[in-house]
């Protein structure tokens, strides 16, 4: 069972040969066991979880089950959960317990999947390795020595462990790719605007995007399809009818053109990681695809421009938690203005505050041209890249990481090294369009991924172009030997 | 040589939506601290602003009555500041892409036949929102927030710096009250915050350049703003005589001490960090957006003076009758009823006799228990000399006091017809001056005045309602 495909699993549930309860209480087993070891779950409630799976048991014994109903979930702890302690990983929302839902919490319960708990991040989703997190790191499931990815590292942990069915991620500059890469997940990043920012807290508000992480294409786009459309809540939020994300799943491959952009299949990469590229997109041509040579000239300037723009908007996002009205406030201090010093200091983690300083540095006056307008030109640039390049191709292939899950402090002395492990992922979130990365393969026992980017709106052609790869090869199924 | 002032005007008219910019909290004024704020206003994690349509809309009208330029795709911009009334730690504004660009406010200066008028012109008006209160005196040793007001829609108007007296500027602030609330966008309510100033003020001699500029903050009624900007013209003047620079700097007005008083000087100016907010798109305003707006707009009050003049009335007069639209419409529907070659006299009854009753009695103008409609009948029988313009007062007197539903009915019930049958007015005066001999020979021998006794007598014997001028031209016939 803890193997098995959402729509297995529902499946199981309609012929009753599992309750959500059962299945609820198989997982809560699971994260009571495994969690002490990866610290993937921060907060946990098991009576609130049954409660939702009994609900879920009703919903399907009247006949009113939806293709989801009683299947389990982990929530990032980014989402605000009605009655849920919410901590973005800081120690500022250390007892926040969050007053309302957000939007992909709300829909989520409406299809009747039943929350299994908040899962660990990168604190406020800053960081590359789940380090940063207040709650402590969470472990690789693969190699508990190694870093999971981040930020949303509880999400790939958990559902790599098989402490619960998929989780949902949030991404911006990569968070939910390059945890799925180094966890041996399906992520997906929908278009900026396919899901709500309600009830999310926000990191770079022009950037963020919540997406599904779960094993498989399918999962996904199932996910996907319970979460996404239309909130007047968010007003970047896009007015489209909703769509079925399932739709073009077992559409053939043949005559599909793979762009590969020449900036990222240089000398420079990683050879192993190259070398599980190429084999995968040795196995898309078997399936009827061709590859060509696209470019991508500005996309070595993405991570200068996301480096400003990000840290920017998280400077001014980050300016609510300042102990007035919620949060960490420090317990002593002489008069206001130390109030937020001290409060914010002792709140904030230094990733945090390195970035709060950043980006009030680039918004201050006579620093504003300089730095954030002409990050913004980039962005436009590297958007217009990426229009070029969808005119001579349909989807565009590149690793998702310059190499597989590294150990616990190789990085995090040197944040520039850590940024520039974001190098395939950035440019998507500053073009706003949708990516997603799926398993390609092992080195040295550890999973590697393949990152898909395709033109807005085109989630439902990636989930089918990797559907399709994921009939013909078995490395979403591996799963962690120590957790089976 | 003589000092030269320089005023500009900074002034935040809350906009009157049931709701807030970015919310749906009530913007009532008056409730419980708190009450009124939605997870929005409280600036929760996670939350996200949606803007009110109908705060813009507002904006649009304002610039479609002041002549400017509608920016169809203005944007909201963050401004960063940490207070505990600011929930966000930034104020969601704008900053380069203002909803209104440019226009004109028109604003008469004078009395009487000294009347002029003088355009000031408007650099830009942007929307933005209310922070909330910080409550320093309710409890000891601590701060109380109170966010009600958080989130309730502003337009900030800015002027050029082209007044040149506290008169002007007054007359300015005058002017823009009378015409928010006349296109309705705001309830001018001084007191509770609703319309308040900042006067951006300097001094130089005539023809060097703008001088150095002190702001005067939060000016919320007429009478102040002159006092501030008097005391602080003085003051500046007095600085620069005695050799010494201004600083530019942020000012409060003391009512209790009339004087001014620097809260901040430019080195503690902070870096607002100004960007555009990501959580907004820019606020997309149609053609037809515009249009709708238009059509739905009232006359504004500078087309209706002209009208008024046309009919009449002096530059002064059509002034008065347009000072607010309640005043404006009242004056429109008595004389739909008077007819309009009664338009002076309808100004001179309302200017007159009405608006002392209602100040008397402390009514605003909605709650006059005398309806235009009652005013205009009133007029109308004194134009058609059904009554006389002393019978008139009564008259007024009477439908204020409710004792019938129109003038006529007044007039027929208590019997006030003017007398215009010339044998019985003759009859009348023929009894006076029987009975009056030494005035008559008094009037005889050359004394003007004595006639006015006689008239006086006659019009008591008619208990006021001879007319008058049938009396006169009788008395001086049989008089010659």
């Amino acid at each position: 069972m803890i193997n098995a495909s959402l729509k297995e699993l529902a499946s199981a549930l309609d012929s009753k040969k599992i309750s959500s309860l059962e299945l609820t209480d198989l997982f809560l087993g699971r994260i009571a066991q495994h969690n002490p070891l990866i610290n993937a779950f921060v907060t946990v409630d098991e009576e609130k979880s049954r409660a939702a799976a009994k609900a879920a048991d009703a919903i399907r014994a009247a006949g009113n089950a939806g293709p989801l109903t009683g299947v389990p979930i982990a929530h990032k702890d980014i989402f605000c959960q009605d009655g849920w302690r919410t901590t973005c990983g800081s120690r500022m929302l250390e007892n926040f317990i969050a007053p309302y839902n957000a939007t992909v919490v709300e829909r989520c319960n409406q299809a009747g999947l039943v929350p299994l708990g908040k899962v660990n991040m990168d604190e406020f989703a800053m960081g590359s390795s789940n380090e940063t997190s207040y709650y402590g790191p969470v472990r690789n499931p693969w190699d508990t020595d190694r870093v999971p990815g981040g930020s949303s590292g509880g999400s790939a942990a958990a559902v790599a462990a098989r402490l619960a069915p998929a989780a949902t991620g949030t991404d911006t500059g990569g968070s939910i790719r390059q945890p799925a890469a180094l966890c041996g997940l399906t992520g997906l990043k929908p278009s900026y605007g396919t899901v709500s920012r309600w009830g999310m807290i926000a990191f770079a508000s022009s950037l963020d995007q919540a997406g599904p992480m779960a094993r498989s294409a399918e999962d996904c786009g199932l996910l996907l399809n319970a979460f996404a459309g239309f909130d007047a809540k968010d007003s970047t939020s896009l007015e489209r009818d909703n769509e079925d994300y399932t739709r073009s799943l077992y559409q053939p491959l043949k005559g599909l053109r793979i762009g590969l952009p020449k900036e990222f299949f240089g000398t420079d990469g990683d050879a192993a990681t190259m070398a599980a590229i190429e084999a995968a997109l040795a196995e898309y041509r078997k399936l009827g695809a061709e590859t060509v040579e696209v470019s991508l000239p500005s996309i070595s300037q993405s991570v200068s421009a996301y480096y400003v723009i990000a840290p920017a908007e998280a400077s001014s996002n980050l300016s609510r938690f300042d102990g007035v009205r919620y949060g960490y406030r420090a317990p002593e201090y002489t008069d206001l203005n130390d109030m937020y010093a001290k409060s914010r200091a002792q709140g904030f983690g230094e990733e945090v505050k390195r970035r709060i300083l950043i980006g009030t540095y680039v918004l201050s006056h006579g620093y504003y041209d300089a730095y954030y307008l002409q990050a913004q030109r980039i962005r436009r640039l590297i958007a217009s890249d990426f229009d070029a390049a969808f005119k001579q191709c349909d989807v565009i292939a590149s690793p998702t990481t310059p190499g597989t899950a590294f150990k616990f402090g190789e990085k995090s002395g040197d944040p520039v090294q850590m940024y520039l492990s974001d190098i395939y992922t950035i440019g998507v979130n500053l073009a706003g369009i949708p990516a997603l990365s799926h398993p390609c393969g092992e080195i040295n026992g550890l999973p590697t991924g393949m990152q898909l980017i395709g033109p807005y709106f085109s989630e439902h052609r990636l989930l089918n172009v990797t559907h399709q790869y994921q009939q013909v090869t078995d490395w979403h199924r591996r799963m962690p030997t120590a957790f089976a | 040589m003589t000092w030269e002032v320089v005023i500009g005007i900074e002034t935040h008219a809350q906009l009157a939506t049931q709701s807030k910019i970015f919310s749906g909290a009530s913007t009532a004024f008056g409730a419980e601290p708190n009450a009124q704020t939605s997870l929005i206003d409280l600036a929760m994690p996670g939350v996200l602003p949606v803007v009110n349509r109908e705060a813009v809309g507002c904006a649009i009208r304002f610039g479609l009555a002041v002549g400017s330029k509608i920016d169809q795709h203005s944007i909201f911009a963050r401004k960063n500041y940490f207070y505990p009334d600011l929930p966000k730690g930034y104020q969601i504004s704008q900053f380069e892409n203002p909803v209104v660009v440019g226009g004109q406010i028109v604003l008469q200066l004078g009395q009487g036949d000294d009347l002029v008028e003088k355009v000031v012109n408007l650099t830009r008006a942007h929307m933005e929102e209310d922070a909330g209160k910080s409550l320093h005196e309710d409890f000891q040793g601590r701060t109380g927030v109170d966010l009600n007001r958080a989130g309730t829609p502003l337009l900030e108007i800015v002027t050029e710096p082209e007044m040149r007296s506290s008169a002007e500027a007054v007359a300015y602030a005058r002017a823009l009250h009378s015409l928010v609330r006349w296109i309705g966008i705001c309830d001018g309510n001084m007191q509770e915050g609703s319309f308040r100033c900042d006067a951006n003020v300097s001094v130089r001699k005539p023809g060097q350049p703008f001088g150095t500029r002190r702001e005067i903050k939060n000016l919320n009624s007429f009478r102040f703003m002159q006092q501030a900007i008097d005391y602080e013209v003085q003051w500046q003047i007095n600085e620069l005589e005695e050799g010494r620079a201004i600083q530019q700097a942020t000012v409060l007005f003391d009512p209790d001490t009339g004087e001014t008083r620097a809260m901040r000087s430019k080195e503690d100016a902070q870096d607002y960090r100004y960007f555009p907010d990501p959580d907004l798109l820019p606020i997309a305003i149609s053609d037809e957006w515009i249009d709708r707006v238009r059509g739905e707009m009232p006359e504004l009050p500078q087309a209706m003076r002209e009208r008024f003049q046309a009919l009449g009335l002096s530059a002064y007069d059509a002034a008065a009758v347009t000072a607010s639209l309640e005043i404006a419409r009242y004056y429109e529907s008595a004389l739909k009823v008077a007819g309009n070659a009664q338009a002076k006299v309808a100004a001179n009854w309302i200017m007159g006799d009405f608006s002392a009753r209602l100040n008397r009695e402390g009514l605003d103008i909605e709650a006059a228990p005398v309806t235009p409609e009652q005013l205009g009948g009133l007029i109308a029988r004194i134009a058609d000399q059904t009554i006389s313009n002393a019978i008139g007062k009564k008259v007024f007197d009477a439908l204020w006091q409710g004792q019938g539903k129109s003038a006529d009915e007044i007039i027929e019930a208590q019997g006030l017809k003017q007398i215009t049958d010339t044998g019985a007015i003759e009859a009348l005066v023929d009894e006076v001056l029987a009975a009056n001999p030494g005035n008559v020979a008094e009037f005889k021998a050359g004394k003007e005045k004595a006639l006015n006794a006689l008239v006086g007598q006659i019009m008591k014997a008619a208990k006021g309602k001879a007319n008058p001028q049938q009396v006169n031209d009788l008395l001086k016939k049989k008089l010659s």
